[in-house]
Parts: C-alpha cells; structure tokens; sequence
C-alpha cells in the first residue's frame, strides 16, 4: 500500500472520534502505544472508491500545546509525519468551543477536512449549521455527518481524497493576536528565520506564536539549534509578558486564546448557526443529570450502579471461569496420564499448564469488566462518577476517577487487582493515575478471601464476619492513606485541574462495545501473557528445584515399601487394611512434598528469612507460603498445607490446615493477626505486577509497587506482632 | 452589575466571565474548555459534597473544582 494515503483523524474527546475510526475501519484495526509513553496509538485502514486509506486515531485533545502527552503526541504526529489529510472531527452541538482545536489546525497549516459530527443531536436541539457557509469562511471542507449511523461519511471520504490530490499543501491561517502580540511577532520574525531547523518543520509565525505561548517544547528545540536567535526571541517575549502584565494584567497566552475565540466567534457571526428555540433548553441529559448527581439520590444510584457493575463483573464471569479452570484441569489430568512421572511432567503440569491457565483464568473477568466499563463510559456516567466522587478523592491525591479501579479490586471484598490496575486507564491525569495503580493492590481481592477467611476462622471465628467487616475497611484506609503518601513523596506535584466535560448521555453502540472489549482484552492476552507464563515457570522451579537428594527419595522410597509389606501383606481383599495403607502411603507423600518443598530454593529462601519474618511473629513454613503466594495469593493455602505435611489442601476446604494451625504451638491470635495483615498488603501476585509494569510504561513501577508494598507490610506485621504480644 | 467570584455563584445563576487570572496548566485547561472572558456561563449543579461544581458553557456542561473557580470572576446577570 505504497500510495495509501494516512488520514489523522484529531478531535476533542467525547465528539465521536473512535466512533467514526470504529466505523471506517472495523475490525481493520491495530493498536500499539506510542514508544515509551502509554498513550494508544490505534491505526487502521479501509478503502474508498478503489484508494487504500491509512487511517490514524490521534489522541483526543482541546488543544496542541506541550502540556499533556496526548497533545504533544497529536502534534508531533501532525508535524513529523505530514498526514496527507487531516480530518477534525467537530461535536456540532458544541461548535464554538470544537473549532478551539480546529482553529490551531488552520494556524499550524494542515491540510484540513471538518466532520461536523452528531449533526443529528444539533437538529434535535434546534441548531441548524450551514456548512457549506461555514466551509467557505474557513477555507476547509465542512462535511455534516453522523458517525453512529454513517450518514455523510461518504460525502466525507469524498472531501478527503480531493484535499488529498490537492497539489500544494495549504497555507497556515493567518490570525490577528492584537497589537501587542502581533507587534511582537513582526519584530521576532528575523530571529525566527535565523532558526532554519525549526523553520524546515514548524510555520513561522506558528513557533512565533509558541514561544509567546511559554512552549517548553518549541522553546527548548529553540534553545538547541539556535541559542543566540533564542535569546534574543527570549527578550523580546518577556517584554510583552512584561508589557500585558503591566497593562492588562494578563499573560500573552491569555490574550491569544481570547482571541482564537474571537475569530471563531467572527466566523460564526451571522448566519452559520441558527436555533429554533430560544435560550437554554433542558435537554433530556439536564433532565438525567437532575435526579443522577442528586446531592442524596446521585450516590445511592451511583452505589447501585458501582454494585451492578462488581456483581456483572465477577458473578456473571465466574461460569466461563469455572469452564475455563475445568478444561485445564482435564488437560493437567491428560498429561498426568500420558507423560510418566518426571520433571517434564511437572513443568508441564505446574509450570505451564497453571501457567497458561493462569493468564487466560484472567480473560472473563477482563472481558466482562471492561464490557461493564465501556457501558458506562460510552454512555457518559463515568464522568458522572468522578464528578461525585472526586471531593474525598482528590483530598487523598486522587481523582475522582480513582473509585472504578477501587471498586473492582476489591472495594468491596471479592474484586481482583489485575482488572482494577487495567481499569485506570480511564483516568487522563498521570499523577493520580499512577498513584491509583499503586495503592489499588492493597484492596482484598478474590484470592486473598479464602486465605483471610481461614485465618479469621480458625482464631477469631466468634467475630467472624465483624473481622471480615474490619479487614474491608482496613484495606480502603490503608490504600487510601498509602495514596496520599505517595502523592506527597515519589509522586509529588499539583493536582491536575479537574476542568472535565460532562458529555451528555447517549446510548452506547454495540458496535464500539465490541471493539474496546475485544482490543483491550487481546492486548491483556498479548502483552501480559507471555510474561505471565514466563514467570509461572520461573516460580515452579523455585518451589521445586534444587529435588531432595537421592539418599532422601530411596529412603521414602523405603518407607513406602515398608508400608506395603507391614499393613497390607500379600494381595489383601480387607477394607480396613487397604484403607490404613493409603493412610499410611499418603503420610510419607505429605512428608516427602514438605521436605521437598523445604529443600528448594524458595524453602530455602523462607528458611532464610525467618531473621526477619520472626520480628512479625511468622515462621518459615509461613515464609514459604507467602513466596507461594507471589504466584497467586490463594496458593498460600495450598503451600501452607505442604509445609505442614498436610499434602494437598484446597483453598476451598481447608479445615484439616485450619485445625493443624488451631493446634500448632507457632501460632496464636497475635501471630495469626500479623499474618493476616501481612498478606492483605504485601507484594502483589506477579500478574498485578506484571499487569503494573505494562500499564505504568515501566519496570520501575512493578520493582517499586513490590518493594514499597513488602516493606509497608512487615512494618505493618511488626507493630501488630510487639504490640500484641505486649498487651497479651 | 456585581462582580463575584465563580465559587460563589448559586445554583441556576448566570453570568458573563470578566477575568481568568490564573497562568499555566490550570489557565489553559480552562481557556482551552471554552472558559474565557466574554462567555456566558450558568452553575447547573454542584457534587454531593459541593465540590466540584458543573456549569453550562457554549451547549455543553463543563466541571471544575471550588479552588479551580477561584480565579475565575464573574459579572452577575441582573
């Protein structure tokens, strides 16, 4: 496709950008990230009239400064790959404040196509725009369509590929900025030109207009190529910030947006837009708004809705989960059949088998929270979320946003990490998003419950549920509390401004349903999983090398035919003789696997740790199994059942552990309290850290969220440890 | 016509913006959203807990928080 023409298709968020790219592309998408920042780059194609297009979703943005990473992606996007079109996909319900980033479009000098978008919504509201009128003011070709329907974007298309076959590219807009500003441009341009780097990409009077802005970008690029010419561009900017500081008591970037506003506003003095009804109608989203963000019902129906949500998500998901976790049981089942006892045995079936199970185990409940996700926000009641939401968030360094990724990590016990840290992708401020990713990890997921059910039954069982209660509230507090604490240390710095559109309401399509459920799970699966399965094996092998010496398996094996001669002589038909020598049988093998266990690396490793774990009360077969649960929190108990020789215990019906540890001299209410509290904070499994690192952009972020989370638990499982061995 | 701060305004009220004095990120967030002098803005709600607050600017509904509409002033329609 040498001769496909690429199509950059820019907008504000919430005017129906990924609609119109869902519809020309279809499932003819792929979705990357820009190199080294988190921002999705989504591309695909389609065909028009026998012309292959190569279509581009630009972040969606207000405007192309150097503020946030979705405008300096959009606009080096535009100005390093010279898109032979660019399509500006305008809310035409919204027109004035849309053409804001329109209109530095025309400046930048891009070769230009307006889609009027929702142009339906406008004509329900009575707004009627004339575009054809509109087109000539501009200079650009104004298409009404509506992208949900596909009504007008063949039209669309039409416009695109004759701006397309246009010879030269258009010349940048020339905006009057006053005369303090306009003034100063005409004095910079000599210095401008003197910068030929610069001026080989940029428009003149753009970079110009830049460097009055405050630009870190283009002021810096400035500074690089050409110091001297900077400087003196550098003298002549603060004496007009000076000046209208002086005068008007404004910034120059003040004083240019006003007036952006005021071309936009001339060029749709008279006659573009009429509308039918007069002054502000109640729209039928005012309407919703009213009882939704109501000061008492706005929280219980968003407390209903945040519970139907928890609910779809983790009830309605767990029948293809149990399917899931069934197929891998057989297939473990068919390996353990086929394949004789060995290591490869047990690499397939521990390493890559619950591997692979382990990553797609994830799969439904992504799926279905993403599908969950994608209603609310396609309909517009996320942001309704955040705006409720956002005053006990933001107290804690968050955004209102922050209480979704909250919520399905266990907000309300039972959630799971992996979905909350993927759900925090619809938070745009990356400070907070950071910290959210962080600290959602603390909340008590699905896997931690049965591990704090048994501990909490076995010790504190006449208290059960009001402990369960505690340990909920603790999560939240210690989540929130670690927040704020980051947002004060390693994540310092001003909120970001919380000046947010509320889109109004609008059904979602199906259609855009589909695809973001699809391209998010897939990219889970794509990037997520093969880590995932590189790491399974990784800790099988931890848990299973270095294998007892030979001299320890022939002396179980001893054992074992011992056991064969003593309790069951010959070929004995007696129910009782046979049933103690499975006993018996099942004992050495218990003993055998705690041994084994102890033996490995990471035997060796909880071994080896007991120096410190001891301060908080926890041995090392306690050790062990908190290394265990690094794979998963619920192998915990499992483990926990090896090292006591229990042989295999299920996380489901864990009773004979329950009364080992209930007997065990090593335990007691104090020490059963630190475990428990050590688990509900320590390190994340390995996929929320895995899933951590993808969705942070860096390993930096998993490594830290391992060590901070770890370090914050012991000290947490200490105090709780001194002080109630004190008290006593 | 009285001049208030944008914190300050009822419910329901409308007015004219007269200044944004605020510089950097916060200032072109809010130039950006439409949010200049010249633009007749109405409080349509505020949060459950008063902060943020949503307003109607140009057809659409924008929000912004207390502290945020501080430096926000705003002539009061009679």
């Amino acid at each position: 496709m040498d001769n496909a023409i690429t199509v950059a298709l820019a907008g504000n968020p919430n005017a129906g950008k990924t609609t119109l790219f869902n519809l020309l592309t279809g499932a003819r998408q792929h979705v990357g990230n820009y190199p080294g920042i988190t921002v999705e780059q989504k591309e695909g194609c389609c065909l028009h009239h026998g012309q292959g297009l190569r279509v581009v979703d630009l972040p969606g943005t207000y405007s192309l400064t150097a503020y946030s990473v979705e405008e300096l992606v959009a606009r080096d996007f535009l100005v390093n790959e010279k898109p032979d079109v660019v399509v500006d996909v305008i809310d035409a319900s919204n027109l004035e404040r849309n053409l804001y980033l329109g209109c530095q479009f025309l400046e930048l000098g891009v070769p230009l196509v307006i889609a009027l978008n929702m142009i339906d919504v406008a004509e329900k509201r009575g707004i009627t725009i004339d575009a054809a009128a509109l087109g000539k003011r501009l200079g650009v070709p104004v298409i009404p369509i509506v992208a949900r329907t596909g009504r007008g974007v063949d039209q669309l298309l039409d416009a695109v590929l004759k701006v397309a076959a246009g010879e030269s590219r258009p010349q940048p807009a020339f905006l009057r900025y006053g005369s303090d500003i306009d003034e100063a441009l005409t004095d910079m341009m000599p210095f401008i030109r003197q910068c030929t780097e610069l001026t080989a990409i940029y428009p003149e009077r753009w970079i110009g207009v830049k460097l009055l802005e405050n630009d870190t970008q283009i002021g810096q690029k400035a500074i690089a190529t050409h110091p001297t010419a900077s400087a003196k561009l550098n003298e002549r900017c603060e004496a007009v910030v000076n000046h209208l500081q002086n005068t008007l008591g404004v910034y120059p970037e003040a004083v240019i947006a006003d007036h952006r506003y005021g071309y936009i506003k001339s060029i749709l003095h008279q006659g573009i837009v009429t509308r039918k009804f007069v002054a502000d109608r109640l729209y039928a989203s005012d309407k919703i708004d009213k009882i939704v963000t109501h000061r008492f019902l706005g929280p219980l129906i968003m407390a209903g809705i945040l519970f139907a949500l928890y609910t779809f998500t983790f009830s309605y998901s767990t029948l293809l989960v149990d399917w899931l976790a069934s197929f891998f049981a057989l297939l473990n089942h068919g390996v353990d059949t086929l394949l004789p006892d060995g290591p490869l045995k047990s690499m397939i079936t521990s390493g890559v088998i619950d591997g692979v199970g382990g990553v797609l185990g994830f799969v439904p409940i992504i799926m279905f929270m993403f599908f969950g996700i994608a209603v609310l926000e396609d309909s517009g009641y996320l942001a309704r979320v955040a705006f409720m939401m956002d005053r006990i968030f933001h107290f804690f360094g968050l955004h209102g946003s922050s209480v979704m990724p909250f919520i399905v990590s266990g907000g309300i016990a039972g959630g799971c990490a992996v979905p909350g840290v993927m759900a925090t992708r619809t938070l745009r401020s990356p400070k907070e998003r950071l910290a959210t990713l962080l600290t959602v990890p603390f909340m008590n997921c699905g896997a931690k419950l049965p591990v704090l059910t048994l501990l909490i039954g076995t010790f504190f069982s006449d208290h059960q549920a009001r402990y369960m209660f505690l340990a909920t509230l603790a999560a939240w507090l210690v989540a929130l509390c670690a927040a704020k604490f980051l947002r004060m240390t390693v994540l310092r710095g001003a909120s970001t401004p919380f000046v947010m559109e509320l889109p109004p309401y609008r059904f979602p399509t199906l259609r855009g349903l589909a695809i973001h459920t699809w391209e998010r799970t897939w990219q889970y699966m794509k990037k997520a999983g093969t880590v995932i399965l590189g790491i399974s094996i990784l800790l099988w092998a931890l848990m299973t090398y270095p294998s007892l010496p030979d001299e320890r398996v022939a002396h179980f094996e001893q054992q074992r035919q011992l056991a064969h001669t003593t309790l069951a002589p010959g070929t004995s038909e007696n129910q009782s003789e046979k049933e103690a020598l499975d006993k018996a049988l099942q004992k050495i093998k218990a003993t055998e696997a705690m041994e084994g266990l102890r033996n490995s690396f990471g035997g060796r490793i909880g071994i080896a740790c007991e120096v410190v774990s001891r301060y908080a009360g926890i041995d090392w077969r306690t050790n062990i199994a908190l290394i265990g649960g690094f794979a998963a929190k619920e192998v915990i108990i499992s483990t926990l059942g090896t090292a006591y020789s229990l042989g295999d215990v299920s996380s489901e019906d864990a009773t004979s552990l329950s009364e080992r540890l209930a007997k065990d001299p090593g335990w007691n209410p104090v020490v059963a309290l630190a475990v428990l509290v050590f688990i509900m904070f320590y390190a994340p499994c390995f996929v929320t850290v895995v899933c951590i690192a993808k969705e942070a952009g860096s390993w930096k972020w998993a490594a830290f969220s391992i060590v901070f989370n770890t370090v914050f638990a012991y000290s947490m499982a200490v105090a709780v440890y001194q002080i109630g061995t004190w008290l006593y | 016509m009285p001049l208030i701060n944008l914190r300050n305004m009822a419910i329901n009220q409308t007015g004219t913006i007269v200044a944004v004095k605020v510089s950097g990120e916060l200032g072109r967030r809010i130039r950006e959203m439409g949010l200049v002098p010249g633009t007749e803005i109405t409080v349509k709600q505020r949060a459950p807990l008063n902060d943020p607050v949503a307003l109607r600017v140009m057809g659409g509904t924008l929000t912004l928080r207390n502290n945020e509409a501080d430096f926000i002033e705003v002539e009061i329609a009679p």
